[in-house]
């Protein structure tokens, strides 16, 4: 049993409960960071308020949300967008937020990927962040099945039915997922469920588990370089910030970090008040008819790169690839063999490997958007197959790359 | 905390451009809370005077609420004490207690009984008289009467006219 | 230590907006046809023959075979013969009230359309020879004299009773060229009318039934039930809608919705209507967004004044 003595201040009343400080200590004040890293770095705290501004929007969405196939689109579009006062700016908020999400999340993993974030005692950071990547997507997912527009409901139909597994003819699973023969009542009512509740409970967990995978390798840098945290910690400490190679989470680099949550979020509400086109597809303002599917249907845009990869193969080879394109970037920390955990433009031929990736993803993702024809389904062809190749070749490219 | 002190006069001011953009999204929290245009514009009732039969109590609806009206016989017109009279509403010759049909101690809804012409509230026995005053304890105070505007042989619930504003200023309406 | 962080903004700005500008503007350029705005100019009619007289054209729209034998005047005390629904199944649709035709319509789509509905309509390949079918409105076969001057005169007539152009709301607008044939329930309104408020449900549901068969009419006439407008400024945008009301050959051939008429001041009138129904807090977020604009940047600036105060000590 521990010693307690009369408290002498609120704050000492909490710090012998609570201790506060050892917290502040550990989490802020000496939460060493180093100092040679860029503004990609501040991309989990553009994270952090993205998440907290769909929690809030999504908050006030939620008290007036109807989740029934008859009021749904309704509630949404004329309660909400009319009636509610602000619902409107909730909305746009909540739909916006949801598509650049994904933007800050592939600037971010990409990041990790360029400067080899997920070696030597950063896998689990590595491998939480792409579980989170996998919560988000349902999230996105079963979020864009709320409004009950002509894209939630024929995007249910689609994604549901990528669970029969081709020849597999797995009906029964498809019918379990959805609750009905068709998107339906039940379906609607599940991924409400899934979207407000168990998915986000999800989420503040795998964040938690993201956040504490950091706390002990500690952060990157940009230049590769080892560093000792004790030592330059003591050096801080004892005045010699300038000299020291690390400097304090708070307020040291967190400065930094509202400095780029800044100017995000200048670009982020430009986008709420005047750009919100590509986050809200004009198709879904179509109430969902079951009996007539819309011309060109598509995902969002970031889900189009792994749809693209589903879409120029034959039903069951699409599928394997897909799965396969789902599942490969989790076990980037083991097809990597390098030992060099510096950045890709000093790792040979891995730095060609992660250009051609990333220039990939991107042509993947305009062919998944762009009608399935003539020279779009060739080149989508081809980059899918450039797309498993790359990764097929990956741990033999660094297999040979020399230490640096 | 030792890091206030650290923090300096740049990180104060930062702290305070926060506050006051966390300030202006409450506004538009609050705003989001408000109740709907479409519901406050529904609350309007409409009741046709002529439709109510002598010492029958007839239960309509005013924002979700039940309203009491009763049409009082010439007898009861005749014996109304001065405090009854205030709560008496009178169109076209004919007098009515017409309130909001809730106790007034926590809400239920009281019966009428119409041999006794008096209402009875279940819940915890209080007692009215026929023109809505309460003549048992526990509830504190007559039956509360909602804003009125006589149109007619027509009342329009939900807009004050100058015999509601005249109640409500004897204190009688609460 | 060079700083690298301009160049390392430079690319993921730039790879952010090539995938930006492939799957929105090039892949929606890509998708959809574009359709270039005539400015409701009707270029493909004639111009009128004459001037035209008033009140010759009013005894000529009045005359027997003429106009009001279907279309009621409410203007010129005229009003309509039969419900809207009665009238519906007798014609597919309700013949219009001609009160404001003057004014919403052009005037080169009112000759035409007096004189060859099909044609000014653009639905001629509705009621070709081989479907057996006429369209419902029968041409004006002239009065007697010249029949250019004569439709001159009934257009004259038609303009002289109307509103004023600055006296027609987005709504008149709305209900005189869409209102026939869209519901636009945000807005209350069916293709019969403005749905009253009823104290009793069988009243209502009475009034349901009636917009119920004149849509049944409605569905027969035009091969599917013509969708409700409430939020199509949304689902379709204005560029499209704008031409789709001018010429919706151009951007769906085919289609059975037949050419509006109206001129450019009232498309934008009818525009501003279906903007009432589907973007209604346009105004407030503009006014909003500047107000947060202005917040946001001296939020970073803050940030930004701050950031230099903390890193001054740690280099």
């Amino acid at each position: 049993m521990a010693h307690f003595t009369k408290a002498t201040s609120i704050k000492d009343w909490l710090n012998q409960r609570l201790a506060i400080d050892t917290v502040e200590r550990v989490m802020m004040s000496e939460y060493w960071i180093p100092k040679n890293i860029n503004f990609l770095w501040a991309m989990g705290m553009v994270l952090v308020i993205t998440f907290a501004l769909l929690l809030v929007s999504g908050i006030f969405l939620l008290m007036y949300y109807q989740p029934n196939v008859d009021t749904a689109f309704y509630s949404v579009n004329y309660t909400i967008m009319r009636d509610v006062d602000f619902g409107w700016l909730w909305r746009h908020v909540h739909g916006v937020a949801a598509s650049v999400v994904f933007l800050i999340i592939y600037i971010h993993m990409f990041t990790g990927i360029y400067y080899g974030s997920y070696k030597k005692g950063r896998e689990m950071i590595w491998v939480s962040g792409m579980l989170l990547f996998v919560a988000f997507s349902a999230e996105a997912f079963s979020g864009y099945m709320l409004p009950w527009g002509q894209m939630s409901y024929w995007a249910g139909m689609v994604i549901t039915n990528l669970f029969s597994g081709g020849s597999l003819h797995a009906d029964g699973l498809v019918e379990w997922i959805r609750g009905d023969y068709v998107p339906a009542q039940a379906f609607l009512t599940r991924f409400f469920m899934l979207h407000v509740l168990l998915i986000p409970l999800a989420i503040l967990g795998l964040i938690g588990l993201h956040f504490g995978a950091l706390r002990i390798p500690h952060v990157n840098n940009q230049d590769g370089e080892e560093i000792d945290f004790d030592k330059e910690a003591k050096k801080y400490l004892a005045g010699d910030k300038a000299g020291s190679k690390v400097m304090r989470f708070a307020n040291d680099f967190m400065s930094k970090d509202m400095m780029v949550v800044g100017i995000y979020l200048v670009f982020f509400f430009y986008l709420v008040f005047w750009n919100y086109g590509f986050a809200m597809d004009a198709v879904n303002f179509d109430p969902a008819d079951g009996l007539k599917t819309p011309a060109h249907i598509y995902p969002e845009w970031y889900f189009l790169w792994s749809y693209e990869i589903l879409r120029p193969f034959s039903v069951d080879i699409g599928l394997v690839a897909f799965a396969f394109a789902q599942v490969i970037f989790v076990l980037l920390p083991w097809l990597d063999r390098s030992p060099n955990t510096v950045p890709a433009n000093r790792r040979g031929l891995f730095a060609i490997w992660f250009w051609v990736m990333l220039v990939n993803l991107i042509v993947l993702t305009a062919m998944g958007k762009l009608p399935p024809e003539g020279m779009f389904s060739q080149i989508g062809f081809v980059s899918a197959i450039l797309f498993i190749v790359q990764w097929l070749m990956l741990p033999f490219i660094t297999m040979f790359e020399k230490k640096v | 905390m030792e890091n206030n002190s650290r923090r300096g006069f740049m990180g104060k001011a930062f702290g305070a451009v926060a506050a006051v953009g966390a300030i202006g999204s409450l506004f538009a929290m609050k705003k989001s809370w408000d109740p709907l245009p479409s519901v406050r514009s529904a609350g309007f009732t409409t009741l046709d005077l002529s439709v109510y039969k002598d010492n029958e109590l007839v239960t309509e609806k005013w924002r979700g609420k039940p309203i009491f009206v009763l049409k009082k016989t010439a007898d009861m017109v005749a014996k109304q004490t001065e405090s009854q009279k205030a709560r008496d509403i009178e169109v076209n010759g004919s007098h009515y207690m017409i309130a909001i049909g809730l106790c007034t101690h926590l809400g239920c809804i009281p019966a009428y009984n119409a041999s006794n012409q008096g209402f009875l509230c279940a819940c915890h026995g209080g007692q009215f008289d026929f023109s809505g005053d309460v003549t048992k304890v526990p509830p504190p105070r007559g039956f509360d009467i909602p804003p009125f505007k006589i149109e007619g042989n027509t009342l329009v619930l939900g807009e004050a006219g100058p015999e509601y504003t005249k109640m409500k200023e004897s204190g009688v309406t609460l | 230590m060079k700083n690298k962080e301009p160049l390392i903004l430079a690319v993921v700005v730039i790879f952010s907006l090539i995938t930006y500008y492939l799957v929105e503007p090039y892949a929606h350029h890509v998708m959809h046809k574009h359709v270039e705005s005539e400015h409701f100019a009707y270029a493909d009619l004639p111009a009128l023959a004459a001037n035209g007289d008033a009140t010759r054209g009013q005894d000529l729209v009045m005359g027997a075979g003429a106009c009001t034998g279907c279309h009621s005047i409410e203007a010129a005390g005229m009003p309509a013969a039969m419900e809207a629904q009665d009238a519906a199944a007798s014609y597919g649709v309700n013949p219009p009230d001609l009160s404001n035709v003057g004014v919403i319509f052009d005037e080169r789509f009112l000759a035409d359309l007096i004189k060859n509905p099909a044609h000014a309509l653009k639905v001629e390949h509705k009621f070709t020879e081989e479907s057996g079918k006429m369209h419902p409105m029968s041409a004006f076969a002239g009065g007697g004299g010249d029949i250019d001057q004569e439709v001159a005169d009934m257009v004259a007539y038609l303009k002289s009773i109307a509103l004023k152009a600055e006296d027609v709301t987005p709504k008149i607008a709305y209900e005189n060229a869409c209102g026939r044939c869209h519901a636009m329930s945000y807005e209350n309104w069916t293709q019969i009318g403005e749905k009253p408020s009823f104290k009793e449900k069988k009243d209502a549901l009475a009034y349901d039934i009636k917009v119920l068969q004149y849509e049944d009419s409605l569905k027969a006439y035009m091969g599917k039930l013509p969708p409700d407008l409430s939020m199509y400024i949304r689902s379709r945008g204005e560029h499209f809608v704008s031409t789709f009301i001018e010429n919706p050959q151009a951007q769906l051939e085919g289609t059975a919705m037949p050419r509006v008429g109206v001129t450019a001041e009232m498309a934008e009138k009818v525009i501003e209507h279906m903007k009432d129904s589907g973007d209604t807090k346009r105004a407030e977020r503009e006014s909003v967004g500047m107000n947060v604009m202005i917040y946001i940047i001296i939020f970073a600036i803050f940030a930004l004044l701050w950031k230099k105060q903390v890193w001054r000590d740690l280099h």
